[in-house]
């Protein structure tokens, strides 16, 4: 066994997890939190500012993006990377379909925990005279911190999921190494190392995501 | 600043092709300086009628003016305007648990763009009036019911409103808290000279507080008038529940038995004083047993009650009855609210 190759390899399929992990996140809540305020202040029922018609298409579109497989998402956003970053292959071309299949599941996740907020608190900032901008900034946001943490917890441990079969087809990190090296090569070493930073990762991210959400609820 | 609202009408849609008449042709004139009570039972309409008056819904139909200025059909832009001019608060207090008490007093402010230095001086100051300066800093969660409600009070009247809406506001408090509450509010009234209007369903609060009252049943208004008059001559069925139950309460009556108590007998002021129903015994051939008695002191006055029962021939009870009229003591069958 090859120590120094070993750590080379991993190291290397780490750093690009880790980047498109990181990068993934990001624009995945670029792209879902505002989707998910749109849920929750258009929703006919319970929304600060009901738009029935809006939040019937935005509902749908996300639930006909969450019902797909990811790895058929992935292929069918291929074309997509091609315009967006020049290249369907690689890290940084893979950033955009796990933006994109995650933006779903970011939006619902913020939906959730704005809804969550008590109503009676939204209608007393009302009563005082808020604007619909201040309702989500000063209210709805700051009031469901707590969960809104846990929730973009879960969306990078889902991410490190993704990328890791995001590797399958071309994307790099460690879910590719773990199949070109451990499975493909016969390299074991290689895999139980993948998969191993994959786990730790995880844990990581779920220990401190509690951790931050336990702290903002203890503070209140 | 008075409040009018003419022949106001809101109806919800509930789940299938039911509908509730929340509020049913209310016409109610609320005058400025003054403690303004709406009293009625859950599923009354209270909770909907204030939620007309206080701007944050439209009615069907109707109107509503602060100052003979028209406010239910405003542009959702002069509407935001138009309440930041009002405070409200609520049973369930409503505080921002992600702020700390001065923080949740700032928050109206905030919302105005109103200056940093200004923001922390007026903080300070409404925490002074309601006496939780030592708490400024303190998270929301580990505040009592009582010093949540005066924070909320607190910014409620953070930008000195000239209107005050208390929806339920003392419901979730226990008694003593709930007159300290009312306390402050009476003491806040005459200190800004603020139109008070308390959505309640406790005759406690009406008889501890206000000083004229609105009975709301079934979406109408049942009864309007002073507190005096409607605690000495209630007229509708449903003020006489209220009554009842304040009555069955013992806040300030004590019942010598359960059972028994024919007539209530109401003495109104300086007639608390005089010794009408011995004088009654003698004259007629009656004798009279009471049951229970007290006194509701009222802002205004206090109002002597006294359940009894009397006994003689019809004839002759019936004139004692009249003689107890005579003398200006308002006689009524004694209600029996159901169950009891």
């Amino acid at each position: 066994m090859d120590w120094n190759q070993l750590i080379l390899l991993v190291g290397t399929a780490t750093w690009q997890t880790l980047v498109m992990v990181f990068w993934s996140t990001m624009f995945s809540l670029l792209l879902g939190l505002p989707l998910g305020i749109l849920l929750c202040t258009a929703d006919p029922l319970s929304g600060i500012k009901p738009r029935p018609a809006l939040f019937q298409i935005v509902t749908r579109v996300v639930n006909v993006l969450r019902s797909f497989p990811f790895i058929i998402l992935m292929i069918l956003l291929f074309p997509l990377s091609r315009i967006l970053i020049g290249t369907s292959i690689g890290t940084t071309a893979t950033i955009v379909p796990l933006s994109i299949a995650a933006a779903p599941f970011v939006a619902r996740v913020i939906e959730t925990a704005l809804k969550e907020v008590d109503p009676g608190v939204v209608q007393a900032a009302r009563a005082m005279g808020s604007t619909n901008s201040q309702l989500i900034w000063k209210v709805l946001i700051p009031e469901a911190m707590p969960s809104l943490v846990a929730g973009i917890t879960l969306t990078i441990i889902n991410l490190i999921g993704y990328s890791a079969m995001a590797g399958a087809i071309g994307g790099g990190g460690l879910g590719d190494l773990a199949i070109r090296y451990g499975y493909q090569r016969f390299r074991t070493d290689v895999m139980i190392a993948s998969v191993i930073v994959i786990l730790v990762m995880v844990e990581i991210v779920q220990v401190c995501g509690t951790k931050l959400s336990d702290r903002l609820i203890a503070k209140r | 600043m008075q409040i009018k609202l003419e022949q106001l009408e809101k109806t919800y849609q509930t789940q299938g092709s039911t509908s509730v008449h929340a509020v049913n042709n209310i016409s109610l004139t609320i005058p400025s300086n003054t403690i303004y009570g709406i009293i009625g039972k859950s599923g009354a309409g209270k909770s909907s009628l204030v939620r007309l008056i206080s701007l944050l819904e439209k009615p069907d139909s109707g109107a509503v003016y602060y100052n003979n200025k028209r406010v239910d059909n405003l542009s959702e832009k002069e509407l935001i305007q138009q309440r930041r001019e009002i405070g409200m608060i609520f049973q369930n207090f409503n505080l921002l648990s992600s702020r700390t008490a001065a923080k949740n007093i700032a928050y109206p402010l905030e919302i105005c763009n109103t200056p940093k230095e200004e923001i922390s001086d007026r903080v300070a100051e409404l925490l002074d009036l309601v006496g939780l300066s030592d708490r400024a800093d303190a998270p929301i969660s580990t505040l009592s019911g009582g010093q949540k409600q005066r924070i909320a009070i607190a910014r409620a009247l953070a930008h000195n409103p000239a209107i005050l809406f208390c929806d339920e506001a003392t419901s979730a408090l226990d008694p003593q808290t709930t007159r300290s509450i009312l306390q402050l509010l009476r003491d806040i009234q005459k200190k800004m000279n603020l139109t008070v209007v308390m959505i309640t369903h406790q005759m406690e609060v009406v008889r501890d507080a206000c000083e004229q009252v609105a009975v709301l049943n079934e979406g109408e208004v049942v009864e309007i008038g002073s507190v005096e008059d409607l605690f000495s001559h209630p007229k509708s069925k449903v003020t006489n529940e209220f009554l009842a139950h304040l009555t069955e309460n013992a806040e300030g009556l004590v019942r010598w038995s359960s059972e028994g108590g024919q007539y209530i007998l109401r003495f109104i002021g300086a007639k608390t004083g005089e010794p009408v129903l011995s004088h009654m015994a003698k004259k007629f051939d009656v004798e009279y047993n009471i049951r229970a008695g007290g006194i509701q002191h009222l802002p205004g006055d206090d109002i002597g009650t006294m359940v009894i029962d009397i006994a003689g021939t019809s004839a002759e009870c019936q004139r004692a009855l009249d003689y107890l009229k005579e003398n200006g003591v308002i006689v009524e069958e004694a209600f029996k609210t159901e169950g009891a």
